[in-house]
């Protein structure tokens, strides 16, 4: 086990090196340059920012010495747009922002979506199956971008129930997690759904009930933990999409979270930005496909890790 | 049990019966299992009823989209001021002038609705089709010819696919939208801009930018369909009536086309379809975050993000393009849903 985790962790390395090569000549092949503006900026001034940030050297030199700071410092660089901010001060500014976001909304999927998913599972063809698949049409059907500001028009502004918009007490963070987490809970269900329906007309199942186990033994332990497998695999990517941000909704609740720092960036060619959130993205991709394929070995005894 | 059980025999004797004696027929079978299926033919009437909008949108809309006084900005109509939550009536001009209000410049915004349908509905449409076409040609290569080729070809569409798409499709944006924006002719970007001049006027909205949009969807859009042409094909082209196929003689084009094609196409569509919401989430993200089309062209991303910005003052400005997509996604994942049913009832209520 132990030596599994090294080798997927030392994975990293070649997954990170093409991520990075392919955004880094991704940037540098959009033509126009971090620092132009409406009004042109002086042929001298230019030649000096570009020399301050080391934009003059070849490309191959911009990329190994971009490498090198990050690997051996821990230095994202400077931003060009935030004069005087580096990028690892926005990271430490704006993901916790979020992050925190992200996981409150995950936690809101799988508190909705996992029971939702069960129910109509166990209960196939009553009230339950038709509100699981009832939320499983609304969620896909209703992106975030609509549910936001309808959540802010009834629960902000005609009940008062939250804040309008912002961020810092956990009033403010209750509708747009549910904005977040309403598709994910749509999808969380579905899937639970489906994979329940199979797993219960499974062997072993037939198996622990012959057994004379209680069926809430059966459900819960010989089930559900297999039913849980498949789940277990869109959580990954569906968590290091949620922790890096998203722009629509902190956009709609006035979040200064990374999501919307990363698209100005890109439209600002603020390169340090957002090849530092493409990185960041990618480890917590592979770290939280890590994790699950840690949790099929004890979803599964079958599966091994060696 | 109240109701009484029909045995598959009794229902097999009952479908032959309503065919009278005619022989069956896969696509009419499904077809009435379409129009059996009650929200999928609701999806169905409403796609229908938005892409005639569309169509007639010049002769629908009351107002062009673009025409505006900025006198009449943010006017609410009467019907709705006393649904709106807060003390909207204390502030804003009432008009009746226009049915679901103005925006900030005065344009009315049920017109840019109904002339938005010309960019969603299309976008939809382009995704879905060079979705099946060029995923489909290429997984049908990939899938039936095997080998080293299949290995690369696959091996393309992975690492299109470990890349994040979104982004992809962003900085794809980024790059149109700056490297087409000088036009000196004779340039490749002169010859796009062409091309994009033509289209916009078609759809009638000069100075839209649909070729871009189109393009970055699109080029997006078939790695998941090639996959699964090629999944599908895999396991079909093993099958005895392809073998049976070769012994006839019958060469590889008409093999694909005449037997294997007609067996994997119901799944392709039913994906595509499916998938179009997507398409159309997409272009609605592009316009929210400014890459998407040019105003003043009506996206209804763009009209929610103006909207979003003065949600707390003028929420009808918000509200309506919202419900709109809203609607127009629940009609297509219903059709979706029905022709997955229809097409193969196997599935039913599976996935």
């Amino acid at each position: 086990m132990g030596r599994y985790i090294i080798r997927r962790l030392l994975l990293l390395i070649p997954v990170l090196f093409f991520i990075s090569v392919i955004t880094f000549a991704l940037a540098h092949a959009v033509p126009g340059g971090p620092f132009d503006r409406e009004k042109p900026l002086p042929p001298e001034v230019i030649a000096n920012l570009e020399k301050y940030y080391g934009l003059d050297q070849p490309v191959w030199k911009q990329y190994v010495d971009y490498v090198t700071d990050i690997a051996f410092r821990f230095d994202f660089g400077p931003s060009y747009r935030s004069r005087g901010r580096s990028v690892n001060d926005i990271f430490a500014d704006h993901l916790p922002v979020s992050a925190q976001l992200g996981l409150a909304a995950i936690v809101i999927a799988l508190v909705i979506g996992l029971p939702l998913g069960i129910l109509s599972a166990l209960k196939q063809n009553t009230l339950w199956d038709y509100l699981g698949m009832g939320l499983a049409i609304f969620g896909v059907s209703v992106p975030a971008i609509v549910l936001g500001p309808i959540l802010i028009l009834i629960f902000a502004l005609a009940l008062h129930w939250f804040p309008v918009a912002g961020w810092g007490t956990p009033a403010k963070m209750v509708m747009p997690a549910f904005a977040l987490g309403l598709r994910e809970s749509a999808i969380i269900a579905r899937l639970t759904r489906a994979s329940m329906l199979q797993v219960i007309r499974e062997d072993y199942i037939r198996t622990a009930r012959a057994k004379g186990l209680s069926e809430r033994v059966v459900m819960v332990r010989h089930a559900l933990k297999n039913a849980f497998i498949p789940v277990a695999t869109i959580l990954g990517p569906m968590f290091a999409a949620l922790l890096t941000g998203t722009f629509i909704v902190e956009q709609i609740f006035a979040i200064p979270g990374m999501g919307k720092y990363f698209i100005t960036s890109i439209t600002n060619r603020d390169y340090p930005v957002v090849m530092g959130t493409i990185l960041l993205y990618a480890v917590f991709l592979v770290l939280a496909n890590l994790a699950v394929d840690l949790t099929y070995a004890f979803l599964d005894p079958r599966i091994r890790y060696t | 049990m109240t109701t009484p059980e029909i045995t598959s025999q009794q229902k097999a004797a009952q479908r032959l019966s309503e065919r009278q004696g005619k022989p069956a027929n896969l696509w009419l079978d499904a077809w009435h299992r379409l129009l059996r299926n009650r929200a999928a033919a609701l999806g169905f009437i409403l796609i229908a009823l938005l892409l005639v909008t569309s169509l007639l949108a010049p002769l629908v809309a009351p107002f062009h989209y673009a025409a505006g006084d900025s006198s009449e900005a943010h006017t609410v109509p009467a019907w709705l001021i006393d649904l709106l939550p807060g003390n909207v009536a204390s502030y804003a001009k009432v008009s009746s002038k226009f049915l679901f209000g103005s925006d900030y410049l005065g344009r009315d915004i049920l017109s840019r609705l109904i002339w938005g349908t010309r960019v969603s509905l299309p976008v939809g449409f382009i995704g879905a089709f060079t979705a099946l076409l060029i995923g489909l040609v290429y997984g049908c290569i990939s899938g039936y010819y095997g080998g080293k080729l299949d290995n690369l070809m696959m091996r393309i569409v992975d690492i299109m696919y470990a890349f994040p798409t979104m982004l992809l499709i962003i900085l794809m944006m980024a790059f149109f939208k700056s490297t087409f924006a000088d036009v000196r002719p004779g340039t490749v970007a002169a010859t796009f801009n062409a091309i994009n001049d033509v289209i916009d006027s078609v759809m009638g909205l000069p100075g839209g930018g649909m070729l871009f949009i189109f393009l970055g969807i699109g080029i997006t859009a078939w790695m998941g369909m090639a996959r699964l042409a090629r999944g599908q094909i895999l396991s079909l082209k093993e099958k005895e009536f392809v073998e049976a196929a070769h012994m006839i003689g019958a060469g590889d084009g008409r093999i694909l086309l005449r037997h294997i094609l007609p067996n994997i196409i119901g799944p392709c569509i039913v994906a595509e379809t499916l998938a179009i919401p997507g398409y159309i989430n997409t272009e609605v993200f592009l316009s929210f975050i400014g890459l998407g089309v040019d105003p003043p062209t009506p996206s209804w991303g763009s009209m929610i993000s103006d909207g979003a910005a003065t949600l707390r003052a003028y929420p009808h400005m918000v509200l309506f393009p919202a419900l709109a997509l809203a609607i127009t996604m629940f009609a297509f994942n219903f059709l979706g849903d029905g022709l997955r049913d229809a097409l193969d009832p196997r599935m039913k209520g599976t996935s």
